[in-house]
């Protein structure tokens, strides 16, 4: 689910309203949707509430009072409108927990929740995020218990240099939230946009399965010196 | 060898020490240091592939908002190799600051001609990348018995030309440090393989006393060979720390990661392989070429420079002739990357093999049984051909019935790995808690781990009771981890220092064994001043040459050209296994990137513009979950070897034996890495083959062999022992 600014959770800031009490979101809407709407008005009004819309300055470029809800816990910061989602958790809020790793929608590493749905936090601007329920690594674990999918990350070794972890478990707590006994075709679609290049997947799937209660498999085998000496 | 037949913690699975800390967002990685007034640093780069800089003016930048440091890379003029070249650095109170400021830069430059690709670089004619040198340096050239004459007599004769791409390292973490002078104290926060060889280029480059240089790396999000030393972004990131009297971050983008950190260099490969009527491999010729980049780099593995790799890989036929060359091209340097050489060396050795056991009419598992001189990789090439039913499963080439044809290939593996050097400092605490404090550095391989597990084993002990601490300078010294080495330089060490424990807690307590169920009572015999205890590495306890065999089976969609992998079997040996979860890890790792070596990693040059093309992961493509063979395992426990690393045989054959299954499946080989649906089809001669298919084409390639065997020629230098060295 992708939220629109102009929702009525999002505090005034990050809309800008136009006198007319026609805000410059909808007027433009109105504009690219309807033509016979846009031709009713007649082409003066139509210029004049372009150059008001143009003329507002919504927000920013300078830091403008950011209000994120971050774990449930709600912050305000003071922040350029260009600072992402991602650069306002780790900078401000003293996150780091997400990472930045490719900084474009990528990789996956940043993913935090936004009402539930995983989302880039690199690819989203911070004060788009008002008004959410912001959901990072760091409000898995409840009073330090790790998560269950936490803990078979860690049982089934789900991860190697840990970088991309924090990325995974968000979208793996997302799955399993909506689908408690995902298949492994499910898992494997759920991290396609998360990227590991220590090459943990395997091991990452079998966590989700384990966490879920399914038999997690393992194609390890071990042979001993004495048997493969005969072999 | 002297470690414990029957343990409780040596050789199980177990769950890494510090995946608590990596799975909550604990734990705190180079790029997630935060220090009180950190200022960004970032660096403007070369946005030409070739060109005579005059000067650079930071004036404005220096004016900027928030901007706190300006500096240049070169005094004066000088000349830019490849789009990406540092120029200049700043520092600032702010990212978007600093970003700002970037733009404001002046650079006054004149373009020059540039060469980014090749099997252009190698003309005569072509733009010289250091004026009045020649790009392609003198080849290295080995020969060995009468080449000729065993040709002349060989049963069978095969050939084959093959190309492999610039794979880049693409770490999780981009490169980085945080750096902050204090008086006369430098302190670095680095994602690094080597803190002490980070320490002592500090110290060289800024001009400090090496005791007075501290380098950190609490937990790094990969390196892959990448990250031995701080590079320049790290020399600049200090450099702004002086100049701005404040502490300075600077962690590259991931473009810059695709620019400028190393990669693996590139090859094209001629090769021959004669043998007997017995199937013996009788004679060898290869002639290669391949770029690392604008410089001649660091020798990986072969004798000639940056590009050349070890020839003949594996198999010790009696007449060889090897000329190898590197060329120069406008582009990033080529650095270590897991196994230096062996991928590339590996492609066109198992290539040629597999032609001539098809001309033989042998089997290639039983071509490789006949000849491998490792006795490991014979039984494992056996012991893995009835696990994978290798028998049922091989047809002869193309024999695969319908479109999406099916088809099965094999390839081994050698590594030196070995290591040594390692120290170590155990201190027990009266209350019986015991830190161990080691400067080595997990990757992400687990030597955390295998830290706590070789404490706990030797002391008898609960793993919670041993507290790890590594990744610091100031810590007993270890090497750089590279080489597949960590597990084998550091496990004895820990081993020894828990002998050195034990003695000195048997003299302070008077129990005769002060392990297990009499640990409690042996500690508080300490009182107020803990028990320090050094260990060292020593011989006996860890050793090297692992060998490593794998199959593949492969579907191929002869519409599309699209190559499935559907499964891949890895036989693997590492000695005795110090923890088989983090082990079994590595190997799946070191599976997906050979994966990615031979269906879609390339960096593509754009010879028009000198450019990459695709520095950043949505066009640099790394194998994801949906790309996953069925990946198998079988490990041979040889306890009696000691401990032997595994992080880089387990990648070298992966992409062999992918490309064997496809030459299988088809009937025809498809000669360039990666193996792109463009290229399968232009195999199967269902598209024209284009400019990406080269070593498809001897025209393209023909001039560059040419020229290679023309080259001067160099002497060949074995490389001996370290991570490139081979059995």
């Amino acid at each position: 689910m992708k939220r629109n600014p102009g929702d009525a959770a999002a505090p005034s800031g990050s809309e800008v309203f136009l006198a007319s009490g026609l805000s410059r979101r909808t007027f433009l809407k109105s504009l690219g949707t309807s033509a016979v709407t846009a031709a009713a008005m007649g082409a003066e009004q139509v210029s004049q509430g372009l150059a008001q819309a143009n003329a507002e300055r919504p927000v920013g470029p300078g830091a403008v009072p950011v209000t994120l809800t971050v774990n449930g816990e709600k912050k305000t910061f003071r922040l350029e409108p260009r600072v992402t989602l991602l650069e306002a958790l780790r900078g401000e809020a003293g996150l780091t927990g997400a990472k930045e790793a490719c900084d474009r929608a990528t990789c996956g590493a940043c993913t935090v929740l936004l009402d539930g749905t995983p989302v880039y936090a690199c690819s989203m601007l911070a004060i788009e995020a008002q008004g959410a329920e912001i959901t990072t690594i760091e409000g898995i674990a409840k009073n330090g218990e790790l998560s269950a999918l936490q803990k078979a990350m860690v049982d089934k070794d789900g991860l190697q240099c840990g970088y991309c972890s924090p990325g995974m478990v968000m979208v793996l707590t997302a799955l399993l939230r909506k689908n408690p006994r995902p298949t492994e075709a499910e898992v494997r679609h759920a991290i396609a946009g998360n990227l590991c290049r220590c090459g943990s997947y395997p091991r990452i799937v079998a966590a989700a399965r384990a966490a879920s209660g399914q038999s997690a498999g393992t194609k390890l085998t071990f042979i001993s010196s004495h048997d493969h000496a005969v072999a | 060898m002297p470690w414990p037949k029957e343990t409780r913690w040596l050789g199980k699975e177990t769950p890494r020490v510090d995946g608590p800390a990596k799975v909550t967002g604990r734990a705190k990685f180079t790029s997630d240091i935060v220090l009180p007034g950190v200022l960004h640093g970032a660096i403007l780069r070369a946005k030409w592939p070739a060109a005579h800089v005059k000067s650079v003016n930071l004036e404005k930048a220096r004016r900027a908002p928030g901007i706190k440091a300006a500096i240049l890379v070169n005094e004066g003029e000088f000349e830019v190799r490849y789009a990406g070249q540092e120029i200049a650095a700043l520092a600032g109170t702010s990212k978007q600051a600093v970003l700002d400021a970037l733009a404001l830069i002046e650079v006054s430059a004149e373009p020059a001609a540039f060469v980014v690709k090749e099997l252009e670089a190698v003309k005569a004619d072509a733009p010289q990348v250091f004026a009045g040198k020649a790009n392609l340096t003198e080849g290295a050239a080995k020969e060995t018995g009468e080449v000729a004459a065993a040709f002349a007599a060989a049963a069978a004769v095969a050939e084959a030309t093959v190309s492999t791409p610039i794979q880049l390292h693409q770490p999780m973490e981009p490169h980085g440090h945080t750096v902050q002078i204090d008086g006369d104290e430098l302190t670095a926060w680095s994602s690094t393989q080597g803190v002490f060889a980070c320490r002592d280029s500090f110290a060289k480059s800024m001009n400090f006393p090496q005791s007075k240089v501290r380098v950190t790396c609490e937990h790094m999000g990969g390196g892959f060979g990448s990250k031995f030393n701080p590079g320049v972004e790290g020399l600049l990131c200090a450099k702004l720390a002086q100049a701005a009297g404040a502490p300075v971050k600077l962690m590259l983008t991931r473009a810059e990661e695709g620019l400028a950190v190393g990669n693996r260099p590139s090859s094209f490969q001629k090769l021959k392989l004669a043998a007997d009527a017995e199937g013996k491999l009788t004679a060898f010729e290869i002639y290669s070429v391949g770029t690392p980049g604008f410089a001649a780099g660091a020798n990986q593995g072969g004798g000639s420079g940056g590009a050349s790799f070890p020839a003949p890989y594996i198999y010790k036929p009696a007449a060889t002739r090897v000329k190898q060359g590197s060329v120069a091209v406008n582009a990033g340097q080529s650095c270590a990357f897991r196994a230096p050489g062996h991928p590339v060396a590996s492609v066109g050795m198992e290539a040629v093999l597999d032609e001539l056991a098809v001309k033989l009419g042998v089997d290639p598992v039983e071509i490789r049984i006949k000849n491998d001189p490792h006795e490991i990789r014979r039984k494992e090439y056996a012991l893995g051909a009835e696990k994978f039913g290798w028998k049922e499963k091989y047809r002869k080439p193309g024999a695969s019935p319908g479109p999406v044809k099916t088809g099965v290939g094999v390839a081994g593996a050698a590594w030196m790995s070995g290591g040594r050097g390692t120290q170590a400092e155990i201190q027990v605490n009266a209350d019986g808690t015991v830190e161990v404090r080691v400067g080595t550095q997990d990757l992400g391989t687990g030597s955390r781990t295998v830290v706590q597990v070789v404490a706990a084993e030797m002391l008898g002990l609960d793993r919670d009771r041993i507290t790890v601490r590594i990744g610091d300078s100031r810590f007993p010294p270890s090497g750089s981890s590279g080489g597949s080495q960590t597990t084998a330089a550091v496990s004895p060490a820990i081993f020894d220092a828990c002998e050195n424990v034990l003695a000195e807690l048997k003299k302070v307590s008077g129990l005769d064994d002060p392990r297990g169920a009499n640990w409690k009572a042996a500690c508080a015999k300490l009182g107020s001043a803990p028990l320090q205890v050094r260990g060292k590495w020593r011989e006996g306890l860890s050793t090297g040459g692992a060998g490593g065999v794998q199959f593949a089976e492969v579907g191929v969609d002869t519409d599309m050209g699209a190559v499935k992998v559907k499964k891949v079997l890895v036989v693997q040996d590492c000695g005795l296994v110090v923890n088989k979860l983090t082990c079994e890890s590595q190997i799946n790792g070191g599976v997906i990137m050979g994966l990615g070596y031979a269906l879609y990693e390339q960096r593509v040059m754009d010879a028009r513009t000198g450019f990459v093309l695709n520095p950043t992961l949505e066009n640099y493509k790394l194998p994801g979950a949906a790309d996953l063979p069925e990946i198998q395992i079988m490990l041979l426990d040889m306890p009696e070897r000691g401990v032997i690393g595994v992080g880089e045989p387990c990648t070298v054959p992966t992409a062999s034996a992918i490309a064997n299954a496809v030459a299988n499946a088809l009937g025809v080989r498809v000669p360039d890495l990666p193996l792109t649906p463009d290229r399968v089809l232009a195999a199967l001669g269902k598209v024209p083959k284009g400019a990406t298919g080269t070593a498809a084409r001897p025209d393209a390639t023909a001039g560059a062999f040419a020229a290679v065997a023309a080259a001067p020629e160099a002497e060949w230098v074995e490389s001996n022992g370290g991570c490139h060295s081979y059995t």
